[in-house]
């Protein structure tokens, strides 16, 4: 168990920025998530952490200890490669072992923890197999127990569920919880899927172009996303947003068509916003309801349990998810409403969230 | 899945095989054949003829001194020269696959040495290594007498097996080398979180993993260090001092055409091509099994 703590961290190849100036905190036995669309930085960052890329600028800190000029063996970290990454030539007792074997562990107890821990990853059928002749699965797990063998401070997931196929994952997933629960030791995992990502975390850390864009809850981040982009990215079908105009008045949407009176928005009248609405907070209701928006139906994507309908609102693409045995075909229209409260914004210029507006009884539409 | 060219009659494969059966036999099986046959008779050094022998040029080659002597030359050169120009090539991949400093350069000035003709190479060795002009005239300023190819057989043996391995370093590097670059990064990133160290991850993770390269170089290093000596030998000794580097491929070679015993040198290349076969046999029936091929 350790915290792990990163102070100013920058990464830069021979031209290019990838990391800017990242500073987070990790406690210790925290489950902690790093999500971002690829090419965001998370991996490097990981990477850092783990030692595999030299840290630019800034520090990492493991259990107060400056790990940057460390090597990796000396960190205490264990890490769950994309790939696996398992050694082809060695069986599988002999992949779970070889850290023991690399540190002196004399061969008698290198064999019981093996042991322990194939029975704790029910692998101790294929401990004499090589990865070639494992399952995907099979093979994750062996690369799970490679790094649970040395009761690293640190454990490091690297996108360890992205080659699995989506029932597998499923499960992978809710193991990986498990074990954390019982290991207690502190986890990094980085990944592209936010589903895994809000599941998993204790606390979710969503980065884009080097930086990052908000540290929450999986709740947190839902609720109140902190920028546009996480808006947008942390939910799905994607958040709808809807780029509008300071007025005097309020806030005028979709050209002028809507306004929502906002008191006291501070901003001066004329500069730019954008107000997101989640498709799970749209209500799909009859056309010609009043105070509801019109709205062409483009495509209806049914999910068994309910479906996202994908409309046209003025020209925008706007969607909404419906569990209601509402079935919309496709050219109609209908009727689309929603609570202001329910209602996001954010700067249109940076992209930050404003809490300043605080949407009151909107002017009766059209 | 493989794709396969099928031909609807199997005269049109043939057809397409000819050029190359061709070849084969023009270049290979046909003077195989003459060989095998020379080897049995008594051959004229000025034509008109020739007498059955029966095994009589074998029982000759093998009951002389000189010959065991070139044989053991022989296998002192390949043992020597493979392990020294595998060696090399070894360390220079592994550093360059570190991605060191300069390795773009390594990887395509390293090749070079193989495109060069033997002779050409034994030439400039020779100038180099020369005891009253080439490097080796430094040591010979302190400690005179130290290096001379020409009076001492071992400085003589060192010469060849210099500018062999030079010339096979090349080509084993760019061997070496793919093969180091097909190990995924990651496998060697997992080792180092293991706690392995660079050189212990080189024995654990890539050495295993390269060893069917190896295997081949090995095969091919040896093959070629009977065979692809000649211009080197020719040209940097002549087989000399005191035959010390009368290698069997060249020892074929003088004796049939400066010793104009054709039938000697003919049982001569049957029993090279022997070695060579049984060392190739040996290699893949005791050495191949400790290969892992992924």
């Amino acid at each position: 168990m350790a915290s792990i703590t990163i102070r100013d961290v920058t990464k830069s190849y021979a031209k290019m920025q990838v990391v800017h100036g990242v500073s987070l905190d990790f406690a210790s036995g925290e489950f902690v998530v790093i999500l971002g669309p690829s090419g965001c930085g998370k991996s490097t960052l990981l990477r850092m952490i783990a030692g595999l890329e030299d840290i630019s600028g800034g520090t990492i800190a493991i259990d107060g200890t400056v790990v940057n000029k460390l090597e990796p063996r000396e960190r205490g970290c264990a890490m769950v490669f994309q790939n696996y990454a398992l050694y082809p030539h060695m069986s599988v007792s002999q992949n779970i072992g070889y850290s023991l074997k690399v540190s002196g562990v004399p061969a008698a107890e290198r064999t019981q923890r093996i042991q322990a821990v194939a029975r704790t990853l029910e692998l101790e059928h294929l401990l004499d197999r090589k990865p070639m002749a494992l399952s995907g699965g099979q093979r994750q797990r062996v690369a799970m127990g490679r790094a649970m063998i040395r009761e690293p401070k640190v454990f490091l997931f690297d996108e360890p569920l992205s080659n699995l196929d989506a029932k597998l994952r499923v499960q992978m997933r809710s193991e990986i919880r498990k074990l954390h629960r019982r290991l207690a030791a502190t986890s990094v995992f980085v990944t592209h899927d936010q589903v895994e990502a809000m599941t998993l975390a204790d606390r979710l850390v969503v980065m884009n172009g080097g930086r990052v864009e908000q540290v929450g809850t999986p709740a947190e981040v839902y609720s109140r996303p902190a920028s546009r982009f996480v808006a947008t990215f942390v939910g799905a079908p994607a958040m709808n947003i809807l780029e509008g105009t300071v007025t005097l008045d309020g806030l005028s949407l979709l050209g002028d068509s809507r306004k929502l009176n906002v008191s006291r928005t501070g901003l001066p009248v004329g500069s730019k916003v954008a107000a997101g609405i989640r498709p799970e907070s749209v209500r799909l209701v009859a056309a010609g309801t009043p105070g509801a928006l019109e709205a062409t139906v483009d495509l209806v994507e049914e999910l068994g349990a309910g479906r996202v309908v994908y409309v046209d609102l003025d020209g925008a693409p706007f969607s909404v998810v419906t569990s209601e045995t509402v079935h919309p075909v496709p050219g109609s229209t209908v009727g689309l409403q929603f609570s202001e409260a329910d209602l996001h914004f954010f700067s249109s210029e940076t992209g930050s969230r404003l809490d300043v507006f605080k949407a009151s009884v909107p002017e009766p539409a059209l | 899945m493989e794709k396969r060219v099928t031909f609807s009659r199997w005269t049109i494969g043939i057809l397409f095989a000819v050029p190359q059966l061709l070849l084969i036999f023009t270049f290979f099986y046909w003077p195989a054949g003459q060989a095998v046959y020379w080897s049995l008779t008594l051959q004229q050094p000025w034509g008109g003829g020739n007498i059955w022998v029966g095994l009589d040029n074998f029982r000759s080659i093998l009951s002389n001194a000189d010959y065991w002597n070139s044989i053991s030359a022989s296998l002192i050169f390949a043992g020597i020269s493979t392990g020294l120009a595998m060696f090399i090539a070894l360390v220079l991949a592994a550093l360059t696959d570190r991605q060191l400093a300069g390795s773009r350069l390594y990887r395509v000035v390293l090749i070079w040495p193989y495109g060069i003709a033997a002779p050409a190479l034994a030439l400039a060795f020779r100038f180099i290594l020369a005891p009253e002009a080439g490097f080796m005239a430094v040591v010979n300023q302190v400690w005179p007498g130290f290096w001379d190819p020409g009076l001492d057989g071992a400085d003589a043996m060192a010469s060849i097996i210099v500018a062999f391995s030079w010339k096979y370093v090349g080509y084993n590097f760019i061997f070496f080398l793919a093969a180091f670059q097909a190990i995924p990064r990651s496998l060697i990133e997992a080792a180092a979180m293991d706690g392995s160290g660079v050189i212990r991850r080189f024995w654990d993770i890539q050495f295993p993993l390269i060893t069917p390269t190896i295997f081949f170089l090995l095969v091919i290093n040896i093959t070629e260090s009977f065979q692809d000596s000649f211009g080197i030998v020719d040209i940097m000794t002549s087989g000399g001092p005191a035959n010390a580097t009368n290698l069997m491929v060249y020892k074929i070679y003088s004796d049939g055409f400066k010793g104009l015993d054709y039938s000697g040198a003919a049982a001569q290349s049957i029993i090279l091509m022997m070695l060579i076969i049984v060392l190739t046999i040996f290699q893949f029936r005791f050495i191949e099994r400790r290969v892992h091929y992924r």
